[in-house]
């Protein structure tokens, strides 16, 4: 009994001497106090110091993309880092080019930050948020694409530019071991800013879409995080030519119910392609938009109409529909969202019809 | 034989014809898993090397002035485990907060031998061959050195091996530890020169 007794104590002993010792290791040696964390020159906050720089970092809302959740695994996390980081880290060397080690890029989820720091994010990132939001409702537009809407819960309200994408987070599931993101664009306008529409078409085997065609429900919860993205409606006095095909009427018609809301008397005309009648989308509403902006026409075009679907409108392909009505670019400015063939041609016809390049903006469907 | 040669043979026998790695096999996952690269796999064996030598005398201490006067010999394994780890963490701290270059060469492979099988073998064989202090020095030093020697050339031939053609069956860990095999039949060769058991 007694040799029991000495032998439970001994551990005893030695494991609480152990820990004594890593308990005082840790608030002395691994105690770097507090540290600032600079961002972009202006914004400045303090931080407990030792702890990776992506989680200290999204404890003052900033949310740096990041799909493994801080394991080093994805290579998202990028980040400047043009003071206090040390050496790139071997568990960074995988993810980092050679221009972007000269660009004193840096993995945020492995750098520990133990010093002063100073960052350098992209201005878009100090606005995304993590919002957690619930399905509203689940409709069918076409065969193979959904329209969801997503009722904020926290924050209850987002604030976005319209036109602007969201990255949609998807649970593990059979398809996947790890949440994966999926960026869709807001089809509703920033009014709005209880909710979220999207409009997601089936990709055959697409993690995402799957997910969202097979297993989601009215009433489940979903995170998204956001607003990204540079295509928005730039303010100047040019009229405005938004070509579109399929679901890339999304952020199109967060634009122009934007206009609407905002009495917008830009000219603009909008290109729509689809190959039949039924697989056109949002048509009454675009059609409503019309009738609320004077300068705005909506032109609706059907490369392959069906004998039934009595169409009178425009025929053939969206790019030979552009070529056929704009006539000169000079004073044009252009929104282009749909495939990257789509919008490779529309540049091409834009381009030749005298619209300068940068005035060209486009969000690709990848 | 006097002591200065004694602990001269068991330093080597521990390198070469005592490998630990090679002979007994010991510290297999990460010599696989990390053997891919010359520059990584030197990282992993200087930590090696560093944290037996360090945990041979620490656990020679502590089994013979706690456990063996306690007679409580039989609870060396958990408590050798419990010192190899609390160990490696601090020093692991350590080496995060005085430098940074030490860090990324050293410091970031010492989670990964924590529970690296090698190192507790190489406390559990110095208590089972009665070494002093000395010896027990001696002999963890050797072995680390031995473990990295095989892990460096293991990733030298990898990386010779990266561009030829390996059967599909056998790629990854199948290889790796064909190769193993051939080099401990190599290392077999120093056998005669000194023994320890």
């Amino acid at each position: 009994m007694l040799a029991f007794f000495i032998g439970v104590g001994t551990v005893c002993a030695i494991t609480t001497v152990l820990a004594v010792l890593m308990i005082i290791a840790d608030a002395t040696i691994a105690n770097y106090g507090e540290v600032g964390i600079t961002v972009n020159d202006e914004k400045k906050f303090e931080s407990t110091g030792g702890k990776p720089l992506l989680s200290a970092l999204k404890e003052h809302d900033i949310f740096i993309p990041s799909a493994c959740g801080g394991r080093g695994s994805c290579g998202l996390c990028k980040v400047k880092v043009t003071s206090g980081a040390g050496d790139v880290l071997p568990t960074e060397l995988p993810w980092l080019t050679d221009e972007e080690k000269e660009d004193q890029i840096r993995l945020s989820c492995q750098l520990k930050v133990k010093r002063d720091v100073s960052i350098y994010v992209p201005e878009e990132l100090l606005n995304v948020k993590e919002y957690r939001t619930q399905v509203r409702s689940i409709r069918d537009l076409t065969p193979d694409i959904k329209e969801i809407v997503l009722a904020l819960v926290e924050p209850a309200e987002i604030a976005f530019r319209a036109g602007q994408f969201i990255q949609f987070e998807i649970p593990p599931y059979e398809l996947t071991d790890e949440p994966v993101y999926r960026a869709y664009s807001v089809a509703s306008p920033p009014s709005h800013n209880d909710r979220l529409e999207l409009q997601v078409r089936l990709v055959p085997y697409g993690i995402c879409t799957t997910y969202i065609f097979k297993y989601l429900k009215e009433g489940d919860t979903v995170t998204v995080n956001g607003p990204y993205g540079e295509f928005y409606l730039r303010d100047s006095a040019r009229d405005i030519v938004f070509i579109a095909g399929g679901t890339g009427m999304a952020p199109i018609k967060s634009i122009v119910h934007d206009m609407a809301e905002k009495q917008n008397s830009r000219k603009a005309e909008y290109f729509y392609g689809a190959r039949s009648a039924q697989l056109l989308l949002s048509l009454d509403e675009m059609e409503e938009l019309q009738g609320a902006l004077p300068n705005f026409r909506f032109v609706p075009a059907l490369s392959e109409p069906l004998s039934d679907d009595n169409w009178t409108g425009e025929k053939g392909l969206i790019i030979d529909v552009v070529n056929r009505r704009v006539q000169s670019g000079d004073n044009l400015e252009a929104y282009l969202c749909g495939s990257p063939a789509m919008i490779d041609a529309c540049i091409e016809v834009l381009s030749a019809k005298g619209v300068p390049a940068e005035l060209i903006f486009y969000d690709k469907f990848t | 034989m006097s002591e200065g040669i004694g602990l001269f043979a068991i330093f080597f026998a521990a390198i070469f014809t005592d490998n630990i790695l090679l002979t007994n096999y010991l510290g297999m996952c990460s010599f696989l898993a990390v053997s891919r690269e010359v520059k990584t796999s030197l990282g992993l064996g200087l930590a090696v090397i560093f944290v037996m030598a360090s945990t041979s005398v620490l656990n020679w201490l502590v089994y013979y002035y706690i456990l063996v006067p306690l007679d409580l010999t039989y609870l060396r394994f958990i408590v050798f485990i419990i010192v190899i780890a609390s160990f490696v963490q601090i020093v692991e701290m350590i080496i995060e907060r005085i430098s940074d270059v030490l860090y990324a060469a050293l410091g970031i492979f010492l989670p990964l031998i924590t529970v690296n099988c090698a190192i507790l073998g190489v406390t559990l064989f110095m208590v089972i061959r009665d070494y002093t202090l000395k010896a027990a020095f001696a002999y963890g030093l050797g072995s680390g050195l031995g473990w990295a020697l095989a892990i460096l050339a293991m990733a030298g031939i990898r990386e010779k091996m990266a561009r030829s053609r390996v059967p599909r069956g056998l790629e990854g860990a199948g290889i790796t530890l064909i190769i193993a095999g051939i080099m401990a039949l190599a290392f077999m060769g120093f056998s005669g020169m000194i023994n320890l058991n």
